[in-house]
């Protein structure tokens, strides 16, 4: 026998299920007055730093069919590259940038749309630079465990040629499935759950 | 904040997520993940300073009634009608130590059984001092509490005749974006967690008791509310060794 290393099991997931807005976006589904307001619907106030952009989208399924149930979280750097945490030891973010952001994928055209700004590269910690991106979370009835990716900018070809997220994808066509369409400032990011277009998701 | 040196946040990955111990993504006895599920394989990546990091929310974000779910959304002098209970416990790392500043966000049927939302059909009555959601964020030694009623149990469209068992939904932040977390918290004794393929979805039987909150007799307040109590486990992370190594760790 050896020590045991007495860690802890981490708390297994469960779906967030079709009533997640209940308690993440209670005033989207019409259940006003317990918050002020839905945490996570805006990311930016007039002075927030940084080139503005739009990122809206969908979550589709395996049919085709756009989820008009689903709930995306987004977090990402600042327009200089840096992360409004605690655990950021690289500096101090832009205080009027929040980086995360909340959306439901409207009840209507299973739509999200983020308002925020473009976000600077941030290194790896072999100090190569990766290229601009937004990490997203999506979660959903039929989603057992909360989904991570990200978003690359279509406009930024040299990063993302170098950026070491991108570079490990075997199969080159599915990079694409990480980089943004649309043109700035308005970018349009749909996230295929299965199938032939299928996003790249991440283990991280 | 987790504090290790000289007060400072940590900043090192997380432990990998043990994805034999979560549910996988597709599990057809839980009809809707058959097509919203990947079906290629993830893509492995250590933690990039883009996931060590997280949103971390302050308590001046709360209002009075944010944790009480009995009064949260009544009219003044009523409360909403069922078993009252408190739900309480500590948010831990793999490695037991707290998680302070954990935001915690829950939401939940009423005592029928019946969500308020508009989506939901189930012919049990809304209660109109019954909102169902609520908030709160850890201490300084990763404790939370909450007062609500117990949710009673639904059917859902899913076999015939599936009912979920009771449980509230909980969605937690720890201190960076990769230890966010949404799970159902679910009651000691009920006979319907065993019958649930959501529940179900969780491959192993340890896993799933992690989840089911036993009745805590000794922080029931009598004459008022039983109490139940319910620890999560949030990713740990792993120790900065040589964190300033210029080939890195």
């Amino acid at each position: 026998m050896v020590q045991d290393l007495g860690y802890l099991k981490e708390t297994a997931s469960q779906t967030a299920g079709p009533y997640v807005h209940i308690g993440l976006t209670p005033n989207f589904c019409g259940i006003p007055g317990i918050y002020e307001s839905d945490l996570g619907s805006a990311m930016v106030n007039d002075k927030t730093r940084g080139e503005r952009v739009t990122v809206t989208g969908r979550v589709i399924d395996g049919a085709g069919v756009p989820l008009k149930d689903a709930l995306v979280e987004i977090w990402q750097a600042d327009a200089a590259g840096l992360y409004n945490s605690p655990s950021e030891r690289r500096g101090t973010a832009d205080p009027n940038f929040t980086g995360w952001g909340r959306c439901p994928t409207g009840a209507e055209d299973g739509v999200f749309t983020f308002k925020t700004v473009k976000p600077g590269r941030v290194p790896v910690s072999d100090g190569r630079l990766m290229a601009p991106h937004i990490t997203f979370w999506i979660v959903a009835r039929g989603i057992n465990l909360g989904l991570h990716t990200r978003m690359y900018f279509p406009d930024e070809p040299a990063a993302n040629a170098e950026d070491p997220l991108l570079c490990r994808i075997e199969h080159r066509h599915r990079a694409e499935t990480l980089v943004a369409g649309g043109t700035a400032p308005n970018y349009l990011f749909d996230i295929h759950l299965q199938g032939e277009k299928e996003t790249v998701f991440l283990d991280i | 904040m987790s504090n290790r040196d000289n007060g400072r946040p940590e900043t090192g990955a997380f432990f990998p997520r043990d994805r034999g111990w979560h549910p996988p993504a597709f599990t057809p006895s839980y009809k809707t993940s058959v097509l919203r599920s990947p079906q290629k394989a993830l893509l492995s990546l250590d933690g990039t300073i883009s996931e060590i990091t997280g949103p971390v929310f302050g308590h001046s974000m709360l209002g009075e009634l944010d944790n009480d779910l009995i009064h949260n959304f009544a009219k003044p002098g009523e409360s909403a009608i069922g078993e009252r209970i408190i739900v309480h416990g500590r948010v831990l790392d793999e490695r037991g130590r707290a998680v302070p500043g954990a935001l915690l966000e829950f939401w939940q049927a009423n005592a029928g059984g019946r969500y308020r939302h508009k989506k939901e059909s189930y012919l049990a009555a809304l209660d109109p001092n019954f909102g169902g959601c609520g908030r709160t964020i850890t201490d300084e030694n990763g404790y939370y509490c909450f007062r609500t009623i117990k949710p009673g149990p639904y059917p859902w469209p899913n076999g015939v005749n599936d009912w979920r068992p009771a449980h509230i939904h909980f969605s937690i932040f720890g201190h960076g974006f990769a230890q966010r977390l949404i799970t159902q918290m679910y009651f000691e004794g009920d006979p319907m967690i065993w019958k649930c393929p959501i529940v179900g979805t969780i491959p192993d039987r340890r896993a799933i008791e992690q989840l089911i909150a036993p009745l805590d007799w000794a922080n029931t307040i009598p004459m008022d509310a039983r109490a139940y109590k319910f620890d999560i486990v949030l990713r740990g992370r792993r120790s900065t060794f040589f964190e300033n190594r210029p080939e890195g760790n």
